[in-house]
């Protein structure tokens, strides 16, 4: 069992790769924004995936709640801040 | 109940594999925010269940906290994500990015 | 209802009067109908603090306890916004069965997103479009829900909605675009009560 919640971390990690394609190439500045936010859902599932290859979910439990938290926080502020910006198209 | 597991963690690698191609395949912004909204939600709901199912193997007050906690966790998710998508939308639609018809080039 | 609560309130306030003479068992289950809120909202906190805490010794606990109590009293209007208890109880009771049905849909919904995802002609199925439809919901929750709701769900995401109900929705194919308003917004109305 170890070692399927390993590949699948691993899965996890080759998914966020390609999510970080899109964060690095993206047109605009609310592409690369969605990329963050689909690496930041994937990283809160592999907290806890790591949690349970480590034995110790009660700990990493906490910070997977923490970094959901801060996602949307950040994600929020981050759309609010572009909001006002002008050179959405060109960049 | 491993071969529960099992099976939800895969249902899920499969949303989130959806997800992450849908990001990079569809043609503009707006669609693509229909992959990382859905396909992820859904994808962080089934590992999640899976994670806490394998969590209550040891039946004991502290796994069925834990269990809790993960539960909470995709309350959490499900509130916000919905909540983060429509930030980001309405943030294009008041810079005037138009979507996406058929027929133009991908952006 | 804003008048029966406005009575509700009246007789509460007028209560001290009425209520030293004996036998008087409407006004005291008045009393507890206004101190309702207060321990549902105490509950919740609790809860809340015993399932993040996970500690049982007396000293985490009362500390738990001291601070839900000082947090119930300064925001007894978190989770019930109006004075309106039993409204808004049923409420949440409906709205936890329509949770259910919500989750069967977002199921289909990810199928559905899948299978336009890894259609090698994806680009000639999806017909992208914004569009806005007027609903017939009113009232905050009712209207949040269903936003999210929307965006949760087969090819839709909502991008505006205005007070009295206009929604403007990005829409990823025709299917999905014909969906809206349907089963959702009827499903809403009824377990918040505005059939």
């Amino acid at each position: 069992m170890d070692n399927f919640f390993l590949f699948s971390g691993l899965y996890l990690s080759f998914l966020m790769v390609l999510s970080l394609y899109r964060a690095v190439i993206g047109p605009t500045v609310l592409d690369r924004l969605i990329g963050a936010n689909a690496i930041g859902s994937k990283t809160t599932v592999l907290l806890v995936l790591i949690g349970l290859m480590f034995h110790r979910v009660d700990m990493f439990v906490d910070i997977a709640l923490a970094y959901a938290m801060l996602n949307f926080i950040a994600v929020l502020a981050a759309s609010r801040y572009f909001q006002k910006r002008k050179g959405l198209f060109g960049e | 109940m491993d071969i529960i597991v099992v099976f939800l963690i895969i249902c899920g690698l499969v949303f989130f594999t959806g997800g992450a191609v849908g990001i990079l395949r569809f043609p503009d912004f707006y669609s693509r925010l229909h992959p990382a909204g859905k396909l992820d939600t859904g994808g962080a709901l089934l590992m999640m269940v899976a994670l806490a199912l394998f969590n209550l193997h040891h039946f004991s007050l502290a796994t069925v906290l834990t269990g809790l906690k993960i539960i909470l966790i995709v309350v959490f998710v499900f509130l916000s994500s919905p909540t983060a998508i429509h930030g980001i939308v309405d943030a294009g639609v008041r810079a005037g990015l138009g979507p996406w018809t058929r027929g133009e080039k991908r952006r | 209802m804003p008048a029966t609560t406005n009575t509700r309130e009246n007789t509460i306030l007028h209560e001290p009067g009425q209520g030293s003479d004996p036998g008087v068992t409407p006004s005291t289950r008045k009393r507890a109908r206004a101190f309702l809120p207060y321990a549902i909202t105490f509950i919740l906190l609790f809860s809340l603090w015993i399932v993040l805490s996970g500690k049982f010794d007396p000293f985490h606990l009362s500390l738990g306890l001291i601070s839900c109590v000082m947090v119930t009293l300064f925001s007894k209007d978190l989770i019930f916004p109006e004075p309106g208890t039993e409204g808004s109880l049923r409420t949440w009771v409906c709205f936890i069965r329509y949770v259910p049905w919500l989750l069967y849909q977002i199921f289909m919904a990810n199928l559905h997103v899948l299978y336009l995802t890894f259609h090698p002609r994806m680009m000639d199925l999806i017909d992208p479009r914004i569009f806005r439809f007027q609903s017939r919901l009113k009232g905050d929750l009712p209207l949040v829900t269903f936003a999210n709701s929307i965006t949760l769900t087969p090819g839709t995401i909502t991008v505006y909605v205005s007070i009295d109900g206009t929604f403007t929705v990005h829409a990823l194919d025709k299917s999905s675009r014909e969906s809206l308003p349907g089963e959702m917004e009827r499903r809403i109305a009824r377990a918040f009560g505005e059939e």
